[in-house]
This record gives structure tokens, sequence and C-alpha cells, in this order.
């Protein structure tokens, strides 16, 4: 019982790291209604960029360790937003219009062109970090034990915060006004006067900045990564945004929590061999039984 | 549109706000590349002895900020001048390709046809230009049989290795098991890689373009996956070998015969030589290669065919017409995983080694690249871009470790310019004479 309780408090913690990248396809596939298939990749650019900002800061004789997750994660978020932006002006926006596989087609050209851009600059072999943050809370008891690291609290913590911020702004600000415009009818939000390519580029923005949350997290939890990491967690954290309905909020932060869950019973009571095969069958499942996911409104194709 | 009206406003009353205006673009990529950049060209992370460090190569990275700033300068400049000059034209490019396009396409078929039968024979094949003329038939074979899928149909399938390894490990299966040879394993593994085409496309043909893409990503890695893990069956991550190599009608190139047979060399009484071997399995290839371009050249032209390319363009009109979208749909996959099927098991059999190592998700983004590059529905065109992609890691060390990210450039340029592709030759099915495209166009 009490390792059932531990697999839920770890399956909790990695869930909500795919939560957050999850938000960055649904938020994105609301509104232009196309996979961000390059959204991985921006996940581990994230990583990459959060690496060397702990590296710098470590050389730079930065010891608080609060201190240097603040800061690195701040840096994170911002670059790897301008890679989003990019991505989104280069390789997205133009194609608006265009026939319906071409910015899917392009987002696979981004994605080969991040992956391996990053493998050549940063070499292909897997890069560590000491772990940083250390401990944790017993609790239970000695007959009952449960481990929450402190590492699993920031992480579940900062999803909360930025879940719920999210939430808030995209109810009562103008933005998320806008935003919500967008995804009803863009010809109409544009005729009401909401720049609609400006919104666009805020939510792939957004969503690039959750995903560096998201690699910063992946890079104190687990502690290597490579240029490769994007791809698997990019198709999980889609699941994800499938299984919660795409489009969805919640639906992807529900969504997360459960690839999350049933990634680590499947890791604790079956084996890690399949735990891949087990969240790739959930999204085959989902998209066959049930498109619309747990959360979300099924849709009609128009003419 | 707004844009274009707007920019042809400016050049006619003052030509310096333009020019400002690129400048402006220009600096904006400089300070998007520089701080893009900073993390990823700027620094080097590097493991040593005492721990994680960093090596700063500030020089590559002001480089490469530079060259941005100017690229986009270049590129605003020279927009501006087509958008100036093309103008008047703009049907007239369309009508003139596809007219000359078809008789020009056949006379360079033939020759390299007739270049490609002949290539054994030619002085300068040695076992390494036909090792390599294998390699890039592999790839012009599995661009073409996911062309009937991608570039006929419209179906975006990105797990397009899942049927190349079944086909593969199909071969190995039944050639260490039931000890069946290979020409008898052939028509098998293109029956059991359709086979899987079809059972996985039942169920998942009726979702959108996008959700298909990601479950054919999801299916190829479960096939992977499962290849990787089963290790009673599959060998795991290290394989299956000794694959017995193909003859011909019972004759080996190996050196010498068991007792009782005869080496091909033997039989026909000349000199063994280890290019013989090379050369069968290159016209073997050479062989399933044409036979899947004249299945696609002939089903272009039937019913069927015309079905696929119709349902690529409009799926609910297709409906309406009369055609049942579903099975239309499941005959361009099953026609693509036979094929794909069929190059796995020639790959294993020409390897004599497959290990899950060969079927990942690369392999799929390339050949996707190669089908994409070569122009969705062209067949030419997808020989060309599988002889650059083979051949440029060739040329050089450099060229092989840039391939990758040239390629994964080249697919977004691709898109942006010419989405049909670099060599796209299909022509409208309907036009009107003021060149205005009906059908065949690109269109949402």
């Amino acid at each position: 019982m009490s390792a059932f309780v531990q697999q839920v408090v770890n399956g909790v913690a990695i869930g909500g790291i795919y939560g957050l990248i999850a938000v960055g396809y649904t938020m994105v596939y609301g509104i232009v209604g196309m996979i961000n298939f390059a959204h991985g990749e921006v996940y581990m650019v994230g990583a990459f960029i959060a690496l060397v900002g702990f590296v710098a800061l470590a050389m730079a004789g930065v010891t608080s360790v609060p201190l240097a997750i603040v800061v690195v994660l701040l840096a994170a978020v911002i670059v790897t937003a301008v890679y989003g932006w990019a991505v989104e002006r280069i390789a997205y926006r133009p194609l608006r219009g265009s026939f319906k596989l071409a910015p899917l087609i392009s987002a696979i050209g981004v994605s080969i062109f991040l992956q391996n851009g990053v493998a050549l600059l940063q070499g292909a072999r897997v890069k560590s970090m000491p772990p940083l943050v250390h401990g944790g809370l017993d609790i239970g008891s000695a007959a009952f034990p449960i481990t929450v690291s402190y590492l699993q609290l920031v992480v579940v913590g900062v999803t909360v915060l930025l879940v719920v911020g999210l939430t808030w702004m995209l109810a009562s600000t103008p933005l998320g006004r806008a935003q919500r415009a967008c995804e009803q009818d863009m010809t109409m939000a544009a005729l009401v006067g909401i720049d609609v390519d400006r919104t666009i580029a805020v939510t792939f923005v957004m969503g690039a900045g959750l995903a560096a949350v998201a690699g910063t997290m992946v890079l104190l939890y687990y502690g290597t990564i490579d240029f490769m990491i994007g791809f698997v967690a990019g198709v999980k954290a889609f699941s994800a945004a499938v299984l919660g309905g795409i489009g969805s909020l919640p639906g992807a932060i529900l969504g997360g929590l459960l690839i999350g869950l049933i990634e680590a019973f499947w890791s604790g009571y079956v084996g890690v061999e399949y735990k891949d095969v087990a969240v790739f069958a959930i999204l085959i499942l989902v998209l066959i039984v049930r498109p619309a996911g747990l959360l979300g409104r099924p849709e009609m194709e128009k003419v | 549109m707004v844009a274009d009206s707007l920019r042809i406003d400016t050049v006619g009353s003052t030509p310096s706000p333009i020019m400002r205006r690129r400048l402006r673009d220009a600096a904006i990529a400089a300070v998007v590349t520089a701080v893009m950049g900073l993390p990823l060209v700027g620094v080097e992370i590097v493991a040593t002895a005492s721990g994680t460090t960093l090596y700063t190569r500030f020089g590559v990275w002001a480089a490469a900020v530079i060259v941005v700033a100017l690229g986009r300068l270049a590129l605003s400049l020279i927009a501006d001048a087509l958008a100036q000059r093309v103008k008047p034209a703009s049907a007239a490019p369309t009508a003139a390709i596809t007219i000359s396009g078809a008789p020009l396409t056949s006379i360079a078929g033939i020759v390299g046809l007739v270049f490609a039968a002949a290539l054994p024979l030619l002085p300068f094949s040695d076992r390494y230009v036909l090792d390599l003329a294998t390699t890039v038939l592999i790839y012009v074979m599995l661009g073409w049989g996911l062309n009937i899928v991608v570039g006929l149909a419209g179906l975006l399938d990105l797990g397009y290795v899942a049927f190349y390894a079944a086909g593969a490990y199909t071969f190995a299966l039944l050639a260490t098991h039931a000890g069946l040879g290979f020409w008898l394993c052939l028509p098998l593994a293109g029956l059991v890689a359709a086979t899987l085409g079809v059972a996985l496309g039942f169920p998942v043909l009726r979702l959108r373009g996008d959700y298909l893409a990601i479950v054919t990503l999801g299916f190829g890695e479960i096939i992977r996956l499962v290849l990787l893990n089963w290790q009673s069956v599959t060998g795991g991550p290290n394989g299956i070998g000794d694959l017995p190599r193909p003859t011909l009608f019972g004759l080996s190139f190996a050196p010498t015969a068991p007792v009782g047979e005869a080496t091909f060399a033997q039989f026909f009484g000349v000199a063994y030589a280890p290019e013989q071997r090379g050369a069968f399995l290159y016209l073997i290839i050479l062989a399933l290669a044409l036979l899947i371009c004249a299945f696609t050249w002939r089903v272009r032209k039937l019913p069927l065919g015309q079905a696929w390319e119709a349902l690529r363009e409009d799926e609910i009109a297709c409906a309406a017409l009369g055609i049942n979208p579903t099975r239309a749909k499941l005959s361009a996959f099953a026609a693509g995983a036979l094929f794909g099927g069929l190059a796995g098991c020639f790959f294993a059999a020409k390897q004599g080694f497959i290990s899950p190592e060969s079927f990942t998700f690369q392999e799929s983004a390339m050949v996707l690249a190669i089908v994409v590059l070569g122009g969705m529905g062209s067949q030419i065109g997808v020989v060309l871009a599988a002889l650059v992609l083979v051949g440029l890691p060739e040329i050089g060390r450099e060229f092989a470790d840039y391939r990758m990210v040239l390629f994964g450039a080249a697919m977004v340029a691709i898109m942006l310019w010419r989405p049909r592709g670099l060599v796209s030759i299909r022509a409208p099915s309907v036009r009107f004479d003021n060149g205005a495209v009906i059908a065949g166009t690109a269109r949402q």
C-alpha cells in the first residue's frame, strides 16, 4: 500500500511536467488548429538553456540554490519564448491558408532542424548535472513510509501556480479574451479589431515559456538531458493533451497527470520496458474511441 | 495580401521608408538570433573530469548573428524585387511547366532507366559504387512507397518505418526459424506488412489528417519498442544475424557452395568475384523499385488512383460523389505498407543482420523528407531527393553532420516557397483557358 501511494506521488510530479508541455500543444491547437510538432523540441531547447544557465551560475560563484533556480527559470523562459516566437513567425505564419498538411510538414522540418542542430552544436552525448535539491519530507510512519522529495514539491507547486495564473489570464484579461475569440472564429475576431497575428504569436510564446519551465524541471528532476528528449516527451505530452481533450486547458493538466500516473504505475508494477508502449497505446485508443478526449467538445468538420 | 498592397503604395511614394523597414527587420532578426544563439551557439557544454563546464564560442555566435542579419536584408530585397517583377504574369508559369513537363520527364526517365540498368556493367562501378547505388535505391523504393500514401492519397504517415521493420523481421524470423529463402519470404513479407497496414488503418483512418500523423507516429514507436523488448523472439537490441543471402534460382553468390550445390561463379564458369553479389543485389532492388514505379504510374490512371488523388484534395466532396473514403484510404495505406515491407525484406537480406536501431523515427523522417523535397506525387523528384540525401554524406564527413539540419530547414523552406515540391509535375485535371485551375490545385 505504501508503494502504491509512493507511485501516486511520483506519478503526480512527472505528470505535472507532462501537463505543462501539454498546455502548449492544447493552446496552439485550440487557436490555430494545428499540431505544433516542434513543441517537444522547444521543450528540449528549454532544458538545454536551463543547463547552460545552471553551469554558468555555478561558474560565476552563485551558491544559493533557490536564487539559481529562479534566475535560470526566468532566463530559460525568456530565451525559449523567443524560440517559440521565431518558429511561429518563420515556419507557421506564412503557411496559414496553405494546403492542410503544409503546417504539419513544416513543423516536422523545424523539429528535425532543432534536434539535429542541438546535436551538432552541443554534441550528441548525454549531458548531466549534479542534483541541486536534496532531501524530502518523510510522511507516514515506519510501517508505511512515503517520501515526497522537495523537488517533487517544487514541481507540483510551480505547475499549480502556472495553471492557476493561466486560467485567470484566459478568463479575465484582454489577452485571454482575444485568445478565446480567436479560438472561436479567427475571421470574426479580426473583424472586431483583435490583432489575430499578435494573439497567435503570444500563444506560441506562452506555450514555449511553459515548455521551458517543464524543461528546467526535468533537468532538476532527472539531472540528465540529451538532444533526443524532446521526441518522446513531446509525444507523451501530446497524448496527454489528446487524452484530456485537445483545446481544453484543464484537460491538458488532467491528461498530463493521468499519463504520469499510468507511467509510474506501469513502471512500478509491470516493468519499465513497455511503459512507453502503454502511453502510445492509450493515445491511439483515445483517438479511436473518443477523439474529443475526456473534457473536450467533439468537433465537426465544416465545409 | 494586405501587406502586399501596403508595400506597393510605399514603393510609389518614397523609397526611404521601405529601406528603413528592411533595416528594421534585419535588426530584429539580428537581436532574435543573438538571444536564441547565446546559450546554444555562444557556449558549449563540456563534461570534464571535475564536472560540467562551459566553453565560450563568441566568435561563431557573432558570425551567426551577422550572417542572419545580412541574410534577412538580402531576403527582403530579393522578395521585393520579385514581387514587382512577377506581378503581371502570375498564372503563366504553371501552364508552361505543365505543358513542357510530361515529355521532358519521360525522356529523362528513359535515360535514367537505361543508365540504372547498365550501372553494374559500367567501368567505374566497383563495390563501393554498387553498394551506394543499392542504398539509394532502397530509399527510392521507400520514398515511392510512402509517396503513394502521402503524395497521392494525402495521408501523412509518420510511422512508415514500422512496415519496413515488419518486412525485415518477417524475413529474418522466417529465415532463421523456418529456413525459408529470400524469394519465398519476399511476398510473405509484403503480405505481413500490408496486413499490418490494414489492421492499423482500419480503426484510425477516420481520423483527421494531423491526428492520423500522430497515431502512425505512435504506432511506429510501438513496433520499435516491441522489437527492442521482446527479447525471446526478436533478439532485442542484439537483433537477428546470419540471414541467408538471395540466390539466383538456387545459385548462391558465396565463394564456395555447400556439397551438392553450385555457386553462381561455378555454374556459369566464371571466376568468383565479390562484386557479383553486389551487382545481383543491386539488380533485385532496381527491379523492386521499378515494380512500384510501374504500379504507381498505372494506378494513377485507374479509378482507384484517381479516387486517392481526389481524396487528397477534398474528402467531403469525394464522399458526396460516392467514393468510399475509408476504402480508398485503406487501399492506399495497404499499398504503401506492402512496398515498405518488400523494401524491408530486401534490406534484411542485403545486410544479413537487422536490429531495432535501423527502424527509428529518424528513418521515417528521412523517408518523409525525401518525399516532401522531391515533390509529393512526383516520381523523378523522389529519385533526385534520395540521391542528394544518401549521396551528401559520401562527399564529405562535414556534410553527414549537417545533412539532417539542412534537410529540416529545407522541408520548411519547401513548404514556404514550393509546397508541391521542387520537381512537381502533377498536371491539373481540369483547367480554364485563362489558367485558373479548378481541380488539382493546392487548396485547403
